[in-house]
């Protein structure tokens, strides 16, 4: 049995999934069997880059319109600047030729690593399945999360 | 001086992707190889030897020249 480790995506930031995917992708290299849990603003990360995010009701078409997401959008949770601090930070990444998160995912896809959308923030915010790329491997809530996590080694909330 | 089967170049990456590109290579090679890797993040020094404790594999040594590093690993697994 491999060994197992996982990760909560909480955060809908770009350094903060850049750390998430990093770690992903170290462990899966490791041999580990890797899942990524997203969740509440961790949503974020896997949503589609394109089209809109459909919802009901007035409250959460406004919450899915200020809250947009998707890999090319999520904002540094430290110096953003209006996107100014994220587009230096795109330039100093690429400088050193470090992957952009979206290749970062793909890798992590391509290793093997499994991506779960939480259920339970899906509802609360309105968000549909089709609001994910199609990566995403299943749509589950916390009794699912722990019961990998109390097989892992390695358990992170970023 | 150690003889390696193949050459992986990592030079210019950065953490995770030579841990990553070294697991890909090693599954396209055979149990008793031997894998150069090329690499300039000061990180592997301490990355490569954990990476092999863990998956395995025997790390033979590390050759550093002016910030470059050579770092050898059979494939044993």
């Amino acid at each position: 049995m491999p060994e197992k480790a996982t990760i909560i995506v909480f955060s809908g930031e770009l350094d903060k999934a850049l750390a998430a995917f990093n770690i992903a992708i170290g462990a899966a290299s490791m041999g580990m069997e890797v899942s990524m849990f997203f969740t509440f603003w961790g949503l974020n990360v896997i949503k589609k880059n394109e089209g809109a995010i459909k919802s009901r009701g007035i409250m959460r078409k406004m919450l899915n319109g200020m809250n947009r997401g998707g890999s090319r959008r999520l904002p540094l949770s430290k110096f953003h600047m209006l996107g100014l601090g994220k587009w230096m930070m795109g330039k100093l990444m690429k400088d050193v030729r470090f992957p952009p998160l979206e290749e970062l995912m793909g890798v992590a896809k391509g290793s093997g690593v499994k991506f779960i959308a939480c259920t339970t923030s899906m509802g609360i915010m309105g968000i549909s399945k089709d609001a994910f790329i199609p990566q995403v491997d299943s749509f589950a809530g916390v009794a699912s999360y722990l019961a990998e996590a109390r097989d892992a080694k390695v358990n992170l909330f970023i | 001086m150690i003889k390696a089967d193949d050459i992986l170049d990592c030079i210019g990456l950065y953490c995770p992707m030579p841990i990553h590109n070294t697991a890909s290579k090693l599954k396209e090679m055979k149990t008793g190889q031997v894998l150069e890797v090329l690499a300039d993040d000061e990180g592997i020094k301490e990355d490569m030897p954990a990476w092999c404790r863990v998956t395995g594999n025997e790390f033979l040594g590390i050759e550093e020249k002016k910030g470059q590093y050579k770092v050898y690993i059979k494939k044993t697994k």
